[in-house]
């Protein structure tokens, strides 16, 4: 399981050595691994019904908890099987698609590397190992948005779903620890078993607005949802891939997988409801405002998350059923229909619905598959999507609260949605061809392939849901709702209001699809509202923070040192000067204090009197040299108080700094005084308020017992163990090594440092 | 400097100072004394010299470049820390000769540790001085 897993990263770690080499055969290696990781998968959909609990477990940071354990349940089979499946398609159809692009291999590395994160989401059961393949999925994708490295775009858009998923994905992490120091575990089986635990803790809450934000942000809800639409930068397979059929159903599968344990409360169910209600409604009206196809079904596509995020939240049984159904409709019709307009786009070089029709001249076979998917997503009757819409309005009609509202809204937004998928899939082919597309040829069978066969997956499914009700559906259910009742699936249910609601969707979306046309008009009639969107919202508060770290660089970073030295400095003593605010204790004891000796006096006579030197010559040299009188001083103190090894380092140290200084004053003009009185009065107060500080701080240490338990042990053992008699040498080579080992890396870290920053010309101009 | 008593001292001074600087590394495990410090002192002299005959002389004395000192260095520390697992012991444990070197004494894993030490300190302080003494 664990190289089923991590097979998309291997190969994903292979390609940069194989893909020079083998960059023309290289997809086709690729794009066996999804069609046996798929296979792989479907060998164990029979011991999935027949309920034995299918786990792997493999150890990783065990101390802590975190363990590669990876469960499958029938929610993960059901995004596996769309992950690999789907990914199957795409991998075939970027074959041609992307043919002859001097990045393929690195299309498919990333690709591969999404695909192994994705699946290490759906699979993990330890919740840490869940939140680092999830944001893995959000980094793969950023790598995939920004494919076309090039265009500015392209990173745009890559930076702002990085940043808004990235972003979540750190909230996520937060509500997972807290889950955890709550339920004590990570591994989410375990977890089940401490559910009241969690449900009447205090941190619930915390829990799960964590959580939501997580999914919210990665699932495109609103307001978090103008990533997506940014996404479709990215080339249409990927837009299949990540934003229809797999990562952006994450956040869903987070919610659907969290619901047995953190659901059926007020606080779940009602925040869902509202969430995904608001994003189903609002992301189809900004939908049937569209004319760039990609557009359409980007807007659809987090209308149809919302959809799926309020179904969790009506959160009966019928509802949750309706869910996952939903989840296999919408990744079959929506990535056929992505697929589609990959073709189109492949072939006539423009995504503009005002200008493509009558295509199913020249495509009778992707024709087939647009019409098939658009049918679905509209749900007629014998595709997959009826079934899907039956148990929607199912669930809200006969829902206890607010029937009629929940119903009205899933009605308003299925209309809504059926004239979208309309749109991209059956009116660029009907009609008869235009004159500018007259010369437009059929695709290749490798792009044509792969959305009629989720097309035959949609008719299959949906006329004869026997096939999905007892293998897939059914574990699916249970591990979304908890609970083992039987299912089923007909479709037939006799007359009765949800079969009047079917069909007035089915009416009422026709008739807006026949007199509702998309033009640039209506698209640009919403321009004026954009100021308001959360988008730009956002974008103001990104760029208010921009201005902010500048004006916050230009105060703190300005070039100075010695302006560095002062705030440093002042940050210090005011901290400080708090945390003596409260009060001091200073306590000195004079018999334990010996006579000051002459030597002693002579030598803080010697530094006073070179202190004053150093501040007041106007020769710069004479300064340098009374600093390092001051050192030297040092130096005698630690040999009065016997510490030779300090006072021998501290002298060398002395030395080199004198010496580092001659070595630049020899280039230097003569000492200006570039400081006014009133700046040298100001560094004179806060040099001694935080003289003053750290001599009160030293006398407060005196009045600590000190401990010397430490300096005994070490001053025992140092020849027992180490067979040294100067214990300061022995503490630095032997018992603490490994700190002297680090020391000394971070000193050659220091130097190269230096060497590089005095080096490094930024500015090659001023050379000449 | 053009002073030709000072040119003259250095060109005794660096051996006297350097024959001193290794006398303070052997001594460290049992007196005051020990890499880091006789790292500085070796600095110190090359860097006396370099005063006194200018840096390309100084670097045509050291031969190789102080930059290289430093992995050089980190590697023989390295060494020291990671041979007792030859005799799977844990690293960092002290490993001993049994019987004292004349003029050095006792040798044990952890001289060599400062040795490592020295050659690092050397280079990192000849590394700064010599990079600011030519840029500037």
């Amino acid at each position: 399981m664990l190289l089923v897993v991590l097979s998309g990263f291997i190969l994903a770690a292979l390609t940069p050595f194989v893909g020079k080499i083998a960059k023309t055969y290289l997809p086709w290696v690729f794009s066996f691994l999804p069609v046996l990781l798929f296979s792989y998968f479907l060998t164990h959909i029979n011991s999935l019904s027949s309920k034995t609990k299918l786990t792997w477990s493999y150890e990783w940071v065990p101390s802590l908890g975190i363990n590669l354990d990876f469960e499958l349940n029938g929610l993960s089979m059901l995004f596996a099987l769309m992950i690999t499946g789907i990914g199957s398609l795409v991998y075939f159809y970027s074959i041609y698609y992307l043919k002859g692009h001097p990045y393929i291999d690195r299309f498919y590395g990333y690709l591969s590397m999404f695909m192994a994160s994705m699946l290490g989401v759906v699979l993990s059961d330890n919740l840490l190992v869940m939140f680092i393949f999830w944001e893995l999925t959000s980094i793969s994708s950023f790598f995939l948005i920004g494919f076309n490295n090039e265009d500015p775009k392209s990173r745009k858009s890559a930076l702002t779903a990085l940043s808004i998923t990235g972003l979540g994905g750190l909230v996520l992490l937060v509500g997972i620890l807290l889950l955890q120091s709550v339920g004590g575990t990570y591994s989410f089986s375990d977890l089940a078993a401490n559910k009241s635990i969690i449900l009447e803790s205090s941190a619930y809450t915390w829990i799960v607005l964590f959580i939501f934000i997580g999914s919210f942000t990665k699932s495109a809800q609103f307001p978090f949802h103008f990533w997506l639409p940014g996404a479709m930068k990215a080339p249409t397979p990927v837009s299949t891939y990540l934003h229809s059929a797999t990562m952006v159903k994450a956040g869903i599968f987070l919610l659907a997988k969290m619901t047995p344990l953190l659901g059926s409360t007020a606080l779940w169910n009602q925040t869902l409801l509202i969430v995904g209600g608001i994003t189903m409604v609002y992301a189809a009206i900004h939908a049937l405002f569209r004319i760039d196809l990609k557009g359409i079904l980007a807007y659809s596509t987090i209308s149809a998350l919302g959809m799926l995020v309020f179904l969790i939240g009506v959160g009966t049984e019928k509802a949750l059923l309706a869910a996952s159904v939903f989840i296999l409709t919408h990744a079959l019709y929506k990535a056929a229909l992505f697929l589609i307009t990959g073709i189109i786009d492949h072939q006539t070089g423009t995504r503009d619905i005002t200008k493509l029709q009558g295509l199913q001249h020249v495509m009778k076979p992707v024709a087939i598959a647009g019409y098939i998917a658009a049918l679905s997503s509209a749900g007629f009757p014998l595709f997959l999507g009826f079934l899907s819409k039956e148990l929607m309005y199912e669930s809200t009609f006969h829902n206890p609260e607010f029937a009629w509202l929940l119903t009205s809204s899933l009605l308003f937004a299925k209309i809504l949605l059926l004239v979208a998928g309309f749109w991209a899939g059956i009116k660029p082919f009907s009609g008869s061809l235009s004159n500018e597309l007259a010369s437009v040829k059929g695709p290749s069978a490798f792009l044509w392939i792969p959305p009629v066969i989720l097309g035959i997956g949609t008719v299959l499914f949906g006329a004869f849901p026997a096939l999905l009700e007892k293998s897939l559906m059914q574990p699916v259910y249970e591990s979304i709702s908890g609970n083992t009742n039987e299912i089923y699936l007909s479709l037939w249910h006799g007359f009765n209001w949800v079969l009047l609601l079917s069909i007035l969707t089915l009416i009422a979306g026709t008739l807006l699809f026949v007199y509702w046309k998309p033009t640039l008009q209506k698209l640009e009639k919403t321009i004026p509202f954009e100021k308001i969107s959360p988008q730009t919202f956002i974008e103001n508060f990104a760029t208010g923070f921009w201005v902010f770290a500048g004006y916050w660089t230009r105060l703190v970073q300005n070039g100075y040192l010695r302006n560095y030295v002062l705030s440093i400095l002042a940050f210090l003593t005011i901290i400080m000067g708090y945390r003596l605010y409260e009060g001091v204790s200073i306590y000195i004891d004079w018999n334990q204090i010996s006579a000051v000796t002459p030597s002693e006096v002579i030598v803080v006579t010697l530094m006073i009197i070179s202190i004053l030197f150093a501040i007041l010559s106007t020769s710069r040299t004479a300064s340098i040299v009374a600093l390092g009188v001051i050192g030297f001083a040092n130096c005698l103190f630690f040999l009065f108080y016997s510490a030779p090894d300090l006072a021998m380092t501290q002298f060398s140290i002395d030395t080199l700094t004198v010496l580092l200084f001659m070595l630049v004053l020899f280039k230097l003009p003569k000492n200006k005084v570039f400081s006014s009185n009133r700046i040298r009065v100001r560094d004179a107060v806060v040099s001694i308020l935080f003289g003053l500080l750290i001599a009160i701080l030293t006398l407060e240490v005196f009045v600590e017992p000190s401990s010397t338990e430490i300096s005994e042990y070490y001053a025992n053992n140092a020849y027992i163990l180490a067979k040294g008699r100067n214990v300061v040498n022995v503490i630095l080579v032997d018992f603490r090594g490994m700190d002297t080992l680090v020391e000394t890396t971070v000193l050659i870290i220091a130097a190269i440092g230096v060497f590089s920053l005095i080096k490094l010309n930024l500015n090659p101009a001023k050379d000449q | 400097m053009k002073s030709l008593v000072f040119k003259t001292a250095s060109n005794y001074l660096l051996p006297l100072l350097l024959l001193f600087s290794i006398f303070i590394l052997l001594r460290g495990h049992y007196l005051p004394g020990g890499g880091f410090v006789g790292g500085l002192m070796a600095s110190v002299a090359f860097l006396i010299h370099s005063f006194a005959h200018g840096l390309k002389e100084t670097r045509t004395i050291i031969r190789v470049n102080p930059g290289f000192l430093m992995p050089f260095g980190l590697m023989i520390c390295l060494i020291a820390g990671l041979s007792p697992w030859v005799l799977s012991l844990p690293a960092m444990t002290g490993l001993w000769f049994d019987e004292p070197f004349k003029f050095v004494g006792m040798v044990g894993s952890a001289l060599f540790f400062d040795i490592g030490v020295y050659f690092v300190v050397v280079g990192t302080t000849l590394t700064i001085m010599f990079t600011i003494a030519e840029t500037v």
